[in-house]
């Protein structure tokens, strides 16, 4: 091993890299059959996280950052004057390898600038997946990116190695794409997803005939999206996701706040803050849509076109429908019990349990660990006192907003909250 | 007062399940049950010695396990947080599991249940952290070997994991507070007792232990955590959280900082 060249190159690609949020190591099922190394189960593992405080759970790197292309939101773009380097395919496989065996890294996350073409670049990414695979008997998680424009073929050969497939639609809109990626087509991404959604639902069927049917794929695939890079509201940003999920069966749809990398009179200048809040606020929505049983049209529509930034999407929801409230927590059921805003999942299962004994006072609700500074005023329980008295929407959102003290609280004022 | 009494037990759990059965079926008011290293004997209870038994403390186990798989895993977590006075809580809780009627759902209003199913989940939170923080250093005798500290005696949970998903390596990890390990040799797991003279922290300086192949990878593992942090997007106070700096001296990856 040339030890500072590796360094060199190392510190190159995994840089450019790193604005890939997509980090999960979660959802396969290939598990260590035969003495191998590794063992991709449901659970991801971070081991560690980043100083900015992004989970590191895969070795992302580029297999290169030499690119055809020129992306204006891409610090690979041609155009860009960076240093560009390009990793052997045995270098990438004894990197993953050896850290790995160290207890590093779940697996290997590996995308590509475009060298030459499509298939190409694609071949290459297969290529180091197959080799640890079946050189090196590798059980832990591939996700390989794919690069937009693949054929088919190809798709198909990833999926048999990777756990997760992915193809970053980056611009949430077609007229974004086509203001700063004039060089690709929406239909260049959407191909290869329609390719790997096909081959994971004939694998499925398959599978209920021959048991030994090759994985194809298992952790699914995702995509990403890049925010505030174009103007784009939530409700696009959202709508789109959900697009994304309903048509193409994704597992994640991740959000990525814009790190301004170029100057460029399209985009945000350099210097200008990352949207972090909103990025929260995106995701935290994502969840309500995946988990919470909530339908998009009811958090964003054409009245509200953009999530609220002081408070968070439940209960800029609950503040909005004031008349399903107050929600009994001894006898209301659980899709109920989930739109209260301070209840997470965890606690709604924790009441639905304990309530089979007793009725649940305020007491009790504090100690299963529900945020009561934001769910009283919307649930009654076994105590006499009802928290929401005779408040309207207004003033529940200002005594929350006084008492709550949220990570982002310093990037807003108290008094807008108030006054607006 | 009849028959009240404090159990006292070897310190392992199949002790600590037998003293639970002793206690079940001789119809004993126990005022405690205590590890025999602890020594706090009650100036007015009578002591009774508990001699494990693999048999009676399966029964128990599989008693609870009938009841509910719920409750059978926070008895061993909450028993691995080696907290003050677990093993009368956790008695309690056997008894209230045992008298309910309906012993699958778990009274979370109860503050035993609660207490017990935290306890349980902070021991859960660690048995996840070791397994995302053991980073492992390839000695000269390619062993892979592995330094922890864990608040919790996690050693027990982790094993499994470890086992799956490094089969074709040999590895040891060790928790240096409690002063032993799981050493896997290619077969199975075993555990270890050893007194090492020397922690290896992961300190800039080399120990003549491992090759130097190791350090190389050692610095190409920080790097890659250097190069993938985003300078703009800085956020310590979530990075602290996530990785709490008592774990720092055994990763790699924090170095120069710890």
């Amino acid at each position: 091993m040339n030890f500072d060249r590796i360094q060199e190159k190392l510190n190159i690609l995994a840089d450019a890299a790193k604005y890939d949020v997509s980090c999960a190591s979660s959802g396969s099922n290939r598990t260590n059959t035969n003495k191998g190394l590794g063992d991709a189960s449901k659970m991801g593992i971070c081991h560690s996280y980043t100083e900015d405080g992004r989970c590191v759970s895969l070795l992302k790197i580029l297999l290169t950052n030499h690119c055809i292309f020129d992306c204006a939101y891409c610090v690979t773009r041609k155009s860009n004057d960076v240093k560009r380097a390009a990793f052997k395919i045995q270098e990438v496989v004894d990197l993953t390898i050896n850290f790995y065996r160290r207890n590093y890294i779940e697996g290997l996350f590996l995308s590509s600038g475009i060298f030459k073409n499509a298939d190409y670049t694609m071949e290459r990414l297969i290529a180091v997946a197959k080799k640890l695979r079946e050189e090196e008997n590798f059980n832990g998680y591939i996700h390989l990116k794919s690069i937009p424009d693949t054929s088919d073929e190809l798709m198909y050969e990833a999926g048999l190695y990777a756990d997760r497939l992915s193809v970053n639609i980056e611009v949430p809109t077609i007229s974004g794409l086509k203001l700063l990626a004039p060089d690709k087509k929406h239909e260049d991404f959407t191909k290869p997803m329609l390719k790997v959604k096909n081959e994971l639902l004939r694998f499925k069927n398959e599978r209920k005939i021959i048991k030994s049917t090759p994985k194809y794929a298992p952790a699914g695939q995702s995509t990403q999206m890049i925010v505030g890079a174009t103007g784009e509201t939530d409700k696009d940003i959202m709508y789109s996701a959900t697009y994304y999920y309903k048509k193409y069966h994704m597992k994640r749809v991740y959000y990525s706040g814009y790190v301004p990398v170029a100057e460029d009179s399209r985009l945000p200048s350099i210097g200008s803050q990352v949207p972090m809040l909103r990025e929260n606020r995106l995701y935290q929505t994502d969840w309500l849509l995946r988990f919470y049983g909530f339908a998009v049209n009811e958090i964003l529509d054409k009245e509200h076109p953009n999530l609220d930034i002081d408070v968070d999407p439940k209960l800029s929801w609950a503040l909005r429908n004031m008349h399903h409230f107050p929600v009994d927590v001894n006898t209301a059921d659980k899709r109920m019990l989930a739109r209260i805003p301070g209840l997470g999942m965890r606690s709604v299962e924790k009441i639905v349990n304990a309530r089979r004994f007793r009725k649940l006072n305020w007491d009790h609700l504090k100690k299963i660990g529900v945020a009561l500074n934001r769910a009283k005023y919307f649930m009654v329980c076994d105590s006499r006192n009802w928290e929401r008295r005779d408040l309207d929407a207004e003033k529940i959102k200002g005594m929350i907003l006084q008492t709550s003290s949220g990570k982002f609280r310093s990037q807003y004022s108290n008094q807008l909250a108030l006054f607006n | 007062m009849e028959n009240t009494k404090t159990l006292i037990y070897d310190g392992s759990f199949n002790g600590f399940l037998t003293a639970v059965f002793i206690a079940f079926e001789e119809k004993i008011n126990v005022s405690d049950i205590q590890r025999n290293s602890h020594g706090q004997n009650g100036l007015f209870s009578e002591t009774e010695t508990i001699f494990t038994d693999v048999h009676k403390a399966k029964r128990v186990w599989n008693g609870i396990r009938n009841k509910s798989h719920n409750a059978i895993s926070n008895v061993y977590f909450a028993f691995l947080s080696e907290t003050d006075g677990i093993e009368l809580m956790l008695f309690t809780y056997i008894q209230k599991l045992m008298a309910s009627k309906n012993g699958k759902q778990l009274d979370y209003s109860d503050g035993i249940v609660l207490r017990i199913s935290q306890l349980a989940r902070s021991v859960g939170r660690e048995k996840h952290r070791m397994e995302a923080f053991v980073r492992f250093q390839l000695t000269k005798d390619e062993i892979y070997f592995a330094n922890i500290e864990p608040d919790f005696d996690v050693l027990p949970l982790i094993s499994k994991h470890f086992r799956n998903r490094y089969a074709d390596q040999q590895w040891l990890i060790y928790d240096v507070k409690r002063k032993y390990g799981i050493h896997y040799n290619l077969e199975h797991v075993e555990l270890v007792s050893l007194n090492l003279k020397e922690v290896h922290f992961n300190k800039v300086h080399k120990s003549d232990a491992f090759l130097s192949e190791e350090y190389d990878y050692q610095t190409l593992w920080n790097d890659y955590f250097k190069s993938t942090n985003i300078k703009s997007r800085i956020n310590r106070k979530l990075h602290t959280q996530h990785v709490p700096k008592r774990y720092w001296k055994y990763l790699s990856e924090k170095k120069e900082t710890a």
